[in-house]
């Protein structure tokens, strides 16, 4: 299976509250927000860690899930994100990606 | 002899919402009447104006009455139009910014404002809806500046806290604001104005919270609201039901209802983000509840 790279987009706005993340498209102001195994995704989409190792780092030691169940959740998730344009997705690393996005913790 | 110089009288109202004062320059002395009496309560001299428009009106038949008198007919004068408050405005409202000056379109209006020198140009028919619209959208885009924002919602003051009352068409606004009892000062049943509170310590200032202003941008009470202003202590999202109550919202999903009540009308990145930050900074300030009532004066021994 080829690695997917993801990284979050600069055409947003976010913040974390609560313990959840709010995500706003500044293109449409479609609004999303994520829980803690989407925030601990989110959080990790720098565009040159793969998506198995933010799975495998980031998502099974703290959620208590297989590696292969998170995955195929975690690419549909990401898939998802990427038609709504909140996350870049491609199967090469993501370089220079101004990923600032105000207020993410 | 033509005089070769013609005088041409200026009238300067001032519309002042929130303590930001735009000033509404004008050759037509039935507009700036108009003006003074659609904005009573709100209006103040040219002095306290922090933003400036030049207005000038057009006439959108001007076409069909030169045809008519060329054919020896008459329409309807246009400056009738003033008198009539019926006219349903075009839907086609269009806010961008090129090069950092903002331009406002709509069938009925086009503005441009440089928020840089506060300065800016209407071109609008005679229709009061066209300046309502532009007088919203500029105070929105002033707003979003600050940090703070428009919001539909229903805003009253009661033992000297402002209260707000939010939903969309339909949710309750102005049902809640019929039933205030006297001792409410009402603000608005449809559009409120928030402010950031800011005190003066001396020499310094610091912002404690938010303060809620009176506007004159009235909803089915067809009523101005009052020109004032008081610390804001809470605000409800409406919901009508068979018994009154108040309940916690998630911080999450109140930012997500506030956004939706925010008055917000381009789709600037820039602009995005200020309205996103302004949301959040608010939900984490300001009690945030969901009220549901019974439409009658009851729901009132809940609040203040």
């Amino acid at each position: 299976m080829n690695n997917l790279y993801i990284a979050r987009s600069s055409a947003i706005a976010s913040r974390v509250l609560a313990g959840e993340t709010m995500v706003m498209s500044v293109t449409d102001s479609t609004f999303f927000t994520l829980n803690e195994v989407a925030t601990a995704i989110w959080q990790a989409a720098d565009g040159v860690t793969p998506l198995t190792d933010i799975v495998t780092r980031s998502v099974c030691p703290e959620f208590e899930i297989t590696p292969q169940e998170a995955l195929t959740d975690a690419e549909e998730f990401v898939r998802e994100l990427a038609t709504h344009g909140i996350l870049q997705v491609s199967e090469q690393p993501i370089p220079n990606q101004d990923a600032a996005i105000a207020g993410a913790a | 002899m033509m005089p070769l110089l013609e005088e041409v009288a200026l009238h300067t109202p001032v519309v002042q919402i929130g303590g930001i004062g735009i000033a509404l320059r004008t050759s037509s002395a039935r507009f700036a009447r108009m003006v003074e009496d659609r904005y009573d309560g709100f209006v103040t001299q040219e002095g306290a104006a922090q933003v400036s428009f030049d207005v000038e009106l057009f006439d959108p038949h001007e076409r069909e009455r030169e045809n008519a008198r060329r054919q020896g007919t008459t329409l309807q004068s246009w400056e009738s139009q003033f008198d009539d408050p019926f006219a349903e405005p075009p839907d086609d409202l269009a806010v961008t910014c090129e090069h950092r000056i903002w331009r406002i379109h709509r069938g009925d209006f086009d503005a441009t404002w440089n928020p840089q020198t506060g300065h800016g140009h209407i071109r609008q028919t005679v229709n009061p809806y066209a300046l309502d619209s532009v007088l919203r959208i500029v105070h929105s885009l002033v707003l979003a500046q600050q940090g703070t924002f428009l919001i539909h919602a229903a805003s009253a003051i009661r033992n000297g806290r402002a209260f707000l009352f939010s939903g969309i068409s339909g949710a309750g606004k102005t049902t809640i604001s019929r039933l205030a009892p006297p001792d409410t000062t009402l603000l608005t049943d449809e559009i409120s104005y928030i402010r950031k509170n800011v005190q003066k310590n001396g020499m310094k200032q610091q912002t404690a919270g938010y303060r809620a202003h009176g506007t004159p941008f009235a909803g089915e009470l067809a009523r101005l609201g009052v020109n004032c202003s008081a610390p804001l202590d809470t605000l409800y999202m409406l919901s009508q039901g068979p018994e009154n109550h108040i309940d916690d919202i998630h911080p999450v999903e109140a930012t997500q209802m506030l956004l939706r009540n925010i008055l917000f009308f381009a789709h600037d990145a820039d602009l995005v983000h200020r309205v996103f930050e302004a949301a959040c900074r608010f939900v984490e300030r300001v009690p945030v509840r969901r009220l549901t009532f019974r439409p009658d004066a009851a729901v009132w021994d809940l609040i203040g």
